[in-house]
């Protein structure tokens, strides 16, 4: 009886999924295909603006990574439109491994500093984030800090990090040793895992729990992490942690904090490409950018779209005048220097 | 239907064996290539290298990784088989109160995924978390400088939280064997006076042998390719280094060779576990008798109680409840439109991966049975050896062949005919469930290589004796004395594939979320409670093949649904 039924219900699926394999999603017709790094429910807001105004349907793939060897794969005949990243490597990486294409477009370039852009085309910052530290408000007197004082002795057993393989920490070492060069950046980073006080796990917020249950002092950080828990009513004891630490913009008094952009592309074979770059004009004008600034509280790169409340309380952001360029083109260096100090194993004493 | 054709008894003994070979083999290896393109890609990928990440990964990373991965395997793999098969002596052998429920209750971590698993310890057992805080009101500590509390993100926690969810591996296949095999040798060595220790250390341990060795090794290959949760817990092993040279140094080539280290390293434990068994064999005839059973009282049946109870405690009621919890603040969530439509993609991956993966399965063993090879027993393990290969980095080794098919598909049609095809199966719902299968026939096949050598072989030769070929024997022998190893190992794939994510989430089409993916998308911006309803839901949908599986295992009428008819026919 058991067989016979899970028989005639795999025999039922079989044939949905026949009709779901034998029918991919179309490709063409009034539709722009995304392939996005970027969770679904940080796009969907805009991808349905876009749908509203514009009349064009979307598709989304969202991926963690591997959405550059997909597209790579499946060649002239990829269906993707348009790409979007999250971190200035994987948008170089992008281009590197020729899956998008140049794009010269007036609206999108009046859009977007000419900072935040690839001088080729291929990919165009859309937002900003920056990795500032965040600070106990009652263990901590200092109200300024640079990223080179984290190696200082004062901090010894006080500081909190995730992994130092994480992409945002890759692009802040990155940034160092663009600025220092390798053999400083090594001590630097050497003296820095001398001053953790617990090996590097979690993510961002888990720094800033750190930092509240008191197990250390100081913590790198995305900005709008610190935002994003002030506001969630849902786990009313994140409001506690962002209560415990104060944001501060490192390096502000020189160079400026180091900052990373979230971007798009337009891939190589894109099927629709009119679709796609009415996708990508949306993207980077005024009525997206706001839609980013107030739902995730990143900094908009379109100069004249407000930064969100709570974003401005940190402070007047600096950003690191450091082209994005030198970043990607020091990650590997960086990921070999995170393993060669043995960062991740955490304080050795 | 008793045999009318006449042949002489020599030449039909040189076709069971002669003629089967050459099929066997060609079924066997088609079956193979299905499922070994994908690896294969991988080796070419891990070919194409320089191998200058090899210097700086030999100098830094894989000596540690390496050392990690075998700490987390030694620590997974003791763990899983003690607590494995502990539980199944305990439940099968023994009578305590609560024993009833508790048989089944063991099974249901196995629907807890681990990255569920992960995050709900690490919830728990951290600082703001309920023990710790109560604990400071307790003794009235202000911070963490204040006194000690084991961390839990650390080796030692991904071991325990690994286990907690991976031992229903063990306890399920131990505990079929101790209810359909062993109840006759258990009568003759209590005939022979053994006490219920010696008997389960000189009878039974040695009988299940490899029934443990068969789920050790599939808790250990999802131990191997977990990428998740060691990186929650900051545990770095080989599948975490694999990540971090393929993401941070674009070096795919470097990867693809690190997961050939990995899958070196599986292989190697499976034929060292295979040279030590050795040619001996297991079958053993008859059909089940009612067991005798121990009936145990007051501290014997509480610890009893407490050792099959804590597992079930932390493999599933903890990280069960603590979802529950989330899920109750958050009830429109279960009202959610694109949860329904996640539920029914994840069903029917499922679904179809698990009688694909069965079909499969079924035909690698008994290939390996008419052959009466090693090698092509051999084979079918390396064919499973897929499960190994951290997700991701499978689904990359299954876009360039699939792709490349496709694509020459495409070029074709637009040469003769003028029209398009596109990608046919790249990017479709099949890409997927080809991923699950290349993924989890391993856990089919250890499940059907264990029914059929339950089969004794005497059964083929008077089949074959009877004039079937061999085709015959199959459907009409071994099917239906197979009927429940063939139903435990689709809903076992159906409970695996259910908790896939890594390979859906980059083979899948466009908007298309399974119960993983939306889980996934919701827990990588940090916001797992906004998956609350989705983890119970993908929890509560693994429950009922799991139940269905034990009823499908157990063979003593009447104490489950669904054994009694099962029951009547093996015993026929």
């Amino acid at each position: 009886m058991l067989c016979r039924l899970v028989a005639r219900f795999g025999g039922a699926s079989l044939v949905s999924l026949a009709a779901f394999a034998a029918a991919p999603a179309f490709a063409q017709g009034n539709v722009v295909n995304v392939y996005s790094y970027r969770q679904p429910e940080l796009i969907q807001p805009l991808l349905d603006a876009f749908s509203a105004e514009s009349g064009i349907k979307t598709q989304v793939i969202f991926a963690e990574n591997g959405l550059e060897e997909r597209i790579k794969a499946e060649g002239e005949n990829s269906p993707a439109d348009v790409i979007l990243t999250v971190d200035i490597s994987r948008l170089q990486a992008a281009k590197d491994a020729g899956v998008t294409q140049p794009v010269d477009d007036p609206a999108i370039a009046a859009n977007i500093p000419a900072q935040y852009r690839d001088p080729e085309g291929h990919w165009f910052g859309l937002t900003m984030r920056a990795r500032v530290v965040y600070a106990s408000k009652e263990r901590v007197g200092e109200d300024a800090i640079t990223y080179e004082d984290l190696a200082h002795p004062k901090w010894r057993g006080r500081v909190c990090t995730r992994s130092g393989q994480h992409v945002y920490n890759i692009g802040l070492i990155a940034s160092m040793i663009a600025h220092h060069g390798l053999g400083t950046t090594e001590e630097w980073l050497q003296a820095v895992k001398d001053n953790l006080a617990v090996k590097p796990a979690g993510g961002d917020r888990d720094q800033a729990k750190l930092i509240f249950s008191g197990e250390c002092d100081i913590a790198l950080g995305n900005h709008y992490y610190v935002a994003l828990m002030q506001g969630n009513e849902k786990e009313p004891e994140q409001k506690e942690w962002a209560q415990a630490i104060k944001v501060m913009l490192p390096n502000a008094a020189e160079r400026g904090s180091h900052v990373n952009i979230s971007g798009m592309s337009l891939a190589a074979n894109a099927p629709n490409e009119a679709n796609a770059l009415k996708l990508m004009e949306f993207l980077s004008g005024a009525e997206a950018q706001k839609i980013y600034a107030e739902t995730n509280y990143e900094y908009p790169l379109q100069p004249g779209v407000e930064v969100s409340d709570a974003v401005a309380s940190f402070g007047e952001l600096k950003p690191d005048p450091l082209p994005l360029s030198e970043v990607a083109a020091h990650r590997r260096e960086a990921s070999e220097l995170v393993d060669k100090v043995g960062y991740d194993e955490g304080p050795s004493s | 239907m008793i045999a009318t054709t006449a042949r002489p008894e020599g030449r039909r003994r040189f076709r069971l064996t002669q003629g089967g070979n050459r099929g066997a083999l060609a079924v066997a290896l088609g079956v193979l290539g299905l499922v070994a393109l994908p690896l294969a890609a991988l080796f070419a990928l891990a070919l194409n290298s320089s191998g200058e990440t090899w210097p700086h990964l030999f100098r830094t990373v894989l000596p540690g990784a390496i050392v990690t991965t075998l700490g987390l395997m030694a620590g997974v793999g003791c763990g899983t088989a003690i607590i494995g098969v502990g539980t199944a002596w305990l439940v099968t052998m023994c009578r305590f109160p609560g024993r009833a429920a508790l048989e089944i209750a063991l099974v249901l971590p196995l629907a807890v995924p681990i990255y569920i698993v992960a995050y709900s310890y690490v919830e728990l057992l951290d600082y703001t978390g309920p023990f710790q805080t109560a604990i400071r009101g307790l003794f009235g500590y202000a911070s963490s400088r204040d006194y000690w509390f084991p961390e839990i993100r650390s080796l030692p926690g991904a071991i325990f939280a690994m286990t907690a969810v991976l031992f229903p591996y063990v306890y399920m296949t131990v505990r079929v064997l101790f209810l359909t095999q062993s109840s006759r040798l258990v009568d003759v060595s209590r005939t022979l006076g053994a006490d219920p220790v010696r008997m389960f250390v000189a009878v039974a341990l040695p009988l299940a042998r490899p029934a443990v060795a068969a789920g050790v090794g599939l808790a250990l290959m999802e131990t191997v390719n977990d990428i998740g949760a060691v990186e929650f817990f900051g545990v770095r092993t080989l599948a975490f280094a694999v990540y971090q040279t393929w993401l941070n140094r674009s070096d795919l080539a470097g990867a693809a060779q690190l997961a050939c280290v990995l899958l070196l390293v599986v292989l190697l434990l499976i034929a060292a576990e295979r040279t030590a068994r050795g040619r001996q064999r297991y079958a053993v005839a008859g059909g089940a008798y009612p067991l005798p059973a121990f009936q145990l009282a007051g501290w014997r049946a509480l610890l009893a109680f407490l050792a099959c109870f804590l597992p079930v405690l932390f493999g599933f009621l903890l990280p069960a409840w603590l979802m529950a919890d989330y899920a109750s603040r958050r009830l429109e969530q279960f009202a959610d439109p694109a949860l329904r439509d996640a539920l029914w993609n994840s069903v029917v991956v499922a679904t179809a991966t698990g009688v694909l993966a069965v079909g499969a399965g079924l035909l690698l063993v008994y290939a390996a049975r008419l052959s009466r090879s090693r090698f092509v027993a051999g084979l079918g393990k390396l064919a499973a050896a897929g499960y190994a290969v951290p997700g991701t980095v499978l689904a990359v080794g299954i876009l360039y062949p699939l792709a490349a098919v496709d694509n020459r598909i495409d070029a074709a049609a637009r040469a003769l005919f003028g029209i398009s095809t596109g990608l046919l199966i790249t990017g479709s719902g099949g890409a997927v469930v080809y991923a699950c299968l290349v993924r989890f026939l391993a856990v089919a096949h250890g499940t059907l290589e264990a029914g059929i050598s339950r089969v004794t072989e005497h059964l083929d030769m008077a089949a074959r004796t009877l004039g079937r070929t061999p085709r015959q024997v199959l459907l009409e022998v071994h099917l239906p004395l197979m009927r429940r190893a063939v139903m435990a190992a689709g809903l076992l794939v159906f409970v695996d594939t259910m908790k896939e994510l890594s390979a859906t989430i980059l083979l899948r089409p466009f908007n298309f979320e399974t119960l993983a993916t939306f889980i996934f998308s919701k827990a990588s911006r940090g916001f797992f409670e906004d998956a609350a309803a989705a983890s119970l839901v993908i929890v509560a949908t693994g429950i009922v093949p799991l139940i269905l599986l034990l009823g499908i295992g157990s063979a003593r009428a009447g104490t489950l649904p669904g054994a009694g008819a099962g029951q009547a026919n093996t015993s026929r």
